[in-house]
């Protein structure tokens, strides 16, 4: 029989914010432990919650980029459960009244660019604080509470995925517009964006889903691909064999490549909701939702259709150029100073891109190279005042070292010799100095000319305009 | 309402509490009332009517992301019935 997968994805998302979600201490990863501490995110007792604006906005955009509707009224709730990393043995999140409801993610089938576009549903997104980091020692366990009230956004997604390579697409997707928003870094060693994934196979023309196995807290699209893949072998073997799956929490084991069932009572938990009497509820008006829906980015996907149609791009440097938006930050502030759109795109993702593999450095941490620099050399090109290996060599230079191409062309005379009676002069000289190719050419020997316009590029020490000193030397030679 | 509406043995497991058998069944004996007093309300015909969960009508009592200073470490661990120089100190937890 074959079976067919359903796999949803409950994504916790670390968001950008400076200070934590119900007090005013600094986030931060580089702090010492227990530096970023106060009486509300230690639980101490009286301490009273205040939740922060900014990460309600940054909630409420990521809703609006992925096609939420926003609530008007969001509550936020206790969910009790008793374990070292939260102090206050309740983590407040949201539970009937969530910020943002429906929503999607649109993927391709089988998450290959050459499938049909897939729209994965987003059931809801909730806001809630993440919990302390417990350290394993030979013979204690350390709690610091640093993270312990960081805002976390839970984007929990229906179980639309039909298999790894589709968990792994809608990821990708997810992380490209929440970067994009500006609402979280999304870094996956960080562990900024962690997803607990369910997973259950039902036999191919059965509508009802099968029973799900979750494996929580992953951090790695790699890690998850495959336990996924390990998890739907282990399920396909147990039902080919008339076994059935057992509903529970599963761990997965990066290193032995393997889920393992986990005997405890995490299945038996019962996190008692109620509501929050600490916090009063959240009511967005109309014309807040407005005003913050104004101040979102253009999405990747809008981003790439404009490339193309608006700028006559090709789809395929519309997509590398819009994946990043540092890089189409730059790419789009670079045609702002001036530069022709399909040039700086091609410098951009040729030599720029090149250069920056090579050191090791994130367009978004460029300094030599600024838009305004690319765009005056990009116009030098343009106008063939410089030539290629010339403005390639530019651009290296002023990648290393930073500066201004105009000055320094200037400076060094490094403009192309377009004057055709100084390129004539140097044809002269170089037919000369080499009669017997000269006299091939004459003879009909077309390659011979090759040599005599690397000649001339010689004598003008690379500056002649290759094509105006072929034309030179035709003339002379016929 | 009987005090089978509670059960103080799961109560207590998802709590941590440890009681004695004992403790168990005086609790039972003493919480059966109260919640059997709050279970009078369900007695009543509420249908339409929302729960109350704010004594007042307030909303958007929010904060400005703005830092503000957090407890020195020292003063942070003092309470702290186990602690190393930088950390609570507890029993080694198996993942
Ligand atoms: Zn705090």
């Amino acid at each position: 029989m074959k079976y067919l997968v359903n796999i949803g994805l409950e994504t916790h998302v670390q968001l950008k914010t400076r200070t934590k979600m119900f007090c005013g201490c600094l986030l931060s990863t580089e702090s010492e432990p227990n530096t970023n501490v106060c009486p509300v995110c230690l639980g101490l007792p009286g301490a009273l919650p205040r939740a922060n604006k900014e990460a309600v906005k940054f909630t409420v955009m990521s809703g609006l980029m992925l096609g939420c509707e926003i609530a008007r009224h969001a509550e936020f709730a206790r969910k009790n459960y008793f374990y070292p990393d939260m102090s206050k043995n309740y983590q407040i999140s949201q539970s009937e009244r969530p910020l943002c409801l429906g929503g999607s993610v649109e993927i391709h089938e089988g998450g290959v660019p050459s499938g049909a576009p897939k729209r994965v549903r987003i059931n809801h997104i909730h806001l809630e604080e993440d919990a302390a980091k417990i350290n394993h020692y030979a013979r204690h366990s350390g709690v610091d509470y640093n993270r312990c009230g960081t805002p976390l956004m839970e984007i929990v997604g229906e179980p639309d995925l039909a298999s790894p390579d589709e968990a792994m697409e809608y990821l990708q997707k997810l992380r490209e517009i929440l970067v994009y928003a500006g609402v979280s870094d999304c870094n996956l060693e960080d562990g900024n964006m962690r997803s607990d994934v369910n997973v259950s196979l039902r036999p191919e023309g059965s509508a009802k889903l099968g029973t799900k196995v979750e494996i929580k807290n992953m951090n790695t699209f790699k890690g998850i691909h495959a336990a996924l893949e390990f998890e739907i072998a282990r399920q396909t073997a147990l039902l080919e064999a008339g076994g059935a799956v057992v509903q529970e929490t599963r761990r997965w084991d990066g290193d032995l490549g393997e889920t393992f069932s986990m005997r405890t009572k995490e299945n038996a938990h019962d996190y008692r909701y109620f509501p929050e009497p600490d916090l009063l509820p959240v009511d967005l008006s109309e014309e807040q939702v407005e005003q913050w829906r104004k101040a979102l980015p253009e999405a990747p996907e809008a981003k790439r259709a404009r490339f193309q149609e608006t700028l006559g791009l090709p789809a395929y440097d519309a997509g590398v150029l819009a994946a990043q938006k540092p890089l189409a930050d730059f790419f789009e502030a670079t045609l702002a100073a001036g530069a022709p759109a399909k040039l700086a795109a091609n410098w951009i993702m040729g030599d720029l891109l090149r250069l920056l593999g090579a050191a090791s450095l994130d367009v978004a941490d460029l300094r030599t190279v600024t838009p305004a620099s690319l765009a005056a050399l990009l116009k030098l090109v343009d106008a063939k005042t410089v030539n290629g290996p010339t403005a390639k060599a530019l651009l290296e230079e002023i990648f290393k070292k930073g500066g201004d191409p105009e000055a320094i062309v200037k400076e060094r005379g490094l403009a192309q010799v377009a004057d055709s009676g100084a390129i004539e002069a140097l044809a002269r000289q170089a037919i000369e100095a080499n009669p017997k190719p000269a006299a091939e050419f004459r003879g009909g020997k077309a390659a011979s000319l090759q040599f005599l316009v690397g000649q001339v590029m010689k004598l003008s020490k690379g500056k002649a305009n290759p094509k105006l000193a072929a034309e030179a030397l035709r003339k002379l030679l016929s | 309402m009987s005090d089978s509406s509670l059960d103080v043995a799961h109560v207590c497991a998802l709590a941590h509490f440890d009681l004695s058998p004992e403790e168990m069944a005086r609790f039972q004996r003493e919480l059966g009332p109260i919640v059997a007093y709050v279970n009078k309300l369900s007695e009543l015909d509420l249908t339409g009517i929302e729960p109350t969960q704010y004594g007042q009508p307030v909303a958007n009592v929010l904060r400005e992301d703005v830092v503000e200073p957090s407890l020195d470490r020292e003063t942070v661990l003092r309470n702290a019935p186990d602690a190393s120089e930088t950390e609570f100190r507890m029993p080694r937890i198996v993942e």
